[in-house]
């Protein structure tokens, strides 16, 4: 794997992690945790090699 | 549990549903193994990365199979799938692969050129996943492709693709296109080191032709023609006068531009002794104003928007009710290749290649392109190759 798309990779794990802190940190609106949810998903899809 | 705690765990749980719903059927599409039953003509398997180092151990790297003749003489190689969303290529490849019997030179065949493209889909088009070819002993799977290779696999894309050695500027998407990276470099992006590889294949087995199987779009003028540079030319053009006087197919010859970098019947000239040759047959399921892309619409290419639009003198191929069929496409390129493969041994006998055992367009339109397709089920496990 080229050394760019290792940095691409830990970039993606980097935003998840953002992410998911956001999401718990969500207390009152339902909109943003289904939001943080719905962008979520390619980056996970991406780190799990899927699509 | 609190509220709160409930609704997000409900949450959570829907998201992961919709991934595997999602994710699943992808996930099964790229690691799909089609079987293909190695013909008596197979003499030797090899990989791509044979010739191109590093491609071994990448999602790129693919089969290349020779089919050697008792006698000396020219080579030919085949390369299906470049962009893995034009299946008649494929399809056509694998005609020769299971039943080409080669008398005099080499067949070379690399089915899956870009093997990465053909683990990918475009989802916003809608494109099916598989499609199937009905044969003599039941219905044969084949992964549709994307024209691209998977992101999976060459990852980031730059905001423009520069291409090598021309520096000319490309769109981006095309450094994922393998008609665009040639002639490559061997410590390039991935689609590079497979042009790459193949250019180094070509240079080393002293390839005489190369014919780059494609489809295209009836409303894009490159379409049902041969494209060729200046030292292709002649060959394409008695190819193309031969097989409308004796089939009645018309495939017309485009030249191969001088400024437009990266496409095989460019570059492979330039770089290499070999002839190039480009073929396009026509493919309706790729234009862009057409009703949904399913199966259907991919195999016997009837759209009634096409219809319309053939009426009013927008397409560049002649089109009406019975669409265009994959046998017709399939069968055009068994009959040109053929016939180029003819011209070729016509102008230089001392480098003739003959092969016997391959149907032309007439019998594939007949007899449809499942039957020349032979049941792994039935085949010896050392011939079965899963692409």
């Amino acid at each position: 794997m080229p050394l760019i798309m290792i940095f691409y990779y830990l970039i993606c794990l980097y935003l998840i992690a953002m992410i998911i802190w956001n999401f718990i940190r969500e207390k009152k609106s339902i909109d943003n945790m289904i939001l943080y949810l719905l962008i979520l998903i390619p980056l996970l899809l991406r780190v799990l090699r899927i699509k | 549990m609190s509220s709160e705690l409930k609704i997000k765990l409900l949450l959570i749980i829907l998201v992961i549903a919709l991934m595997v719903l999602g994710g699943f059927p992808l996930y099964l599409h790229r690691h799909y193994k089609m079987p293909i039953v190695a013909g008596k003509g197979v003499t030797k398997v090899t990989k791509l990365s044979a010739y191109s180092r590093a491609l071994k151990r990448t999602a790129a790297d693919t089969d290349v199979f020779f089919l050697q003749g008792r006698e000396e003489g020219g080579k030919v190689l085949l390369m299906a799938n470049t962009h893995a969303n034009e299946p008649a290529g494929l399809l056509a490849a694998l005609i020769f692969l299971e039943n080409a019997v080669v008398e005099k030179g080499t067949l070379i065949i690399i089915p899956q050129f870009n093997n990465s493209a053909s683990r990918n889909t475009r989802p916003g088009d809608g494109y099916p996943l598989y499609f199937e070819i009905i044969t003599d002993w039941g219905k044969k799977k084949f992964r549709m492709g994307n024209r691209d290779a998977s992101p999976l696999d060459q990852w980031p894309d730059p905001d423009v693709y520069i291409h090598y050695p021309d520096k000319q500027l490309l769109s981006f998407i095309d450094a994922r296109n393998t008609n665009r990276t040639w002639p490559g470099r061997a410590n390039g992006p991935l689609m590079e080191r497979v042009t790459y590889g193949a250019m180094e294949m070509m240079r080393t087995e002293k390839v005489d032709i190369a014919l780059d199987l494609h489809g295209a779009e009836t409303m894009f003028p490159v379409t049902n023609c041969i494209v060729a540079p200046e030292k292709s030319i002649k060959i394409a053009t008695m190819t193309s006068l031969t097989v409308k006087a004796r089939e009645g197919f018309d495939n017309h010859v485009e030249p191969s531009p001088t400024g437009f970098r990266g496409l095989s019947h460019r570059e492979i000239g330039d770089y290499s002794d070999t002839l190039p040759f480009l073929l396009e047959a026509p493919i309706p399921f790729l234009d862009q104003p057409t009703g949904p892309k399913t199966v259907a619409l991919l195999m016997d290419g009837k759209d009634p928007f096409l219809l319309s639009l053939s009426r009013k003198g927008k397409l560049f191929v002649p089109y009406d009710e019975k669409g265009w069929t994959m046998e017709k496409r399939v069968g055009q390129h068994c009959s040109v290749i053929l016939e180029i493969i003819r011209q070729y041994s016509k102008k230089l006998p001392e480098k003739a290649i003959e092969i016997r055992n391959i149907p032309y367009y007439g019998e594939v339109v007949k007899l449809g392109v499942g039957h020349f397709y032979h049941d792994p089920a039935e085949a010896k496990k050392s011939d079965i190759y899963y692409e």
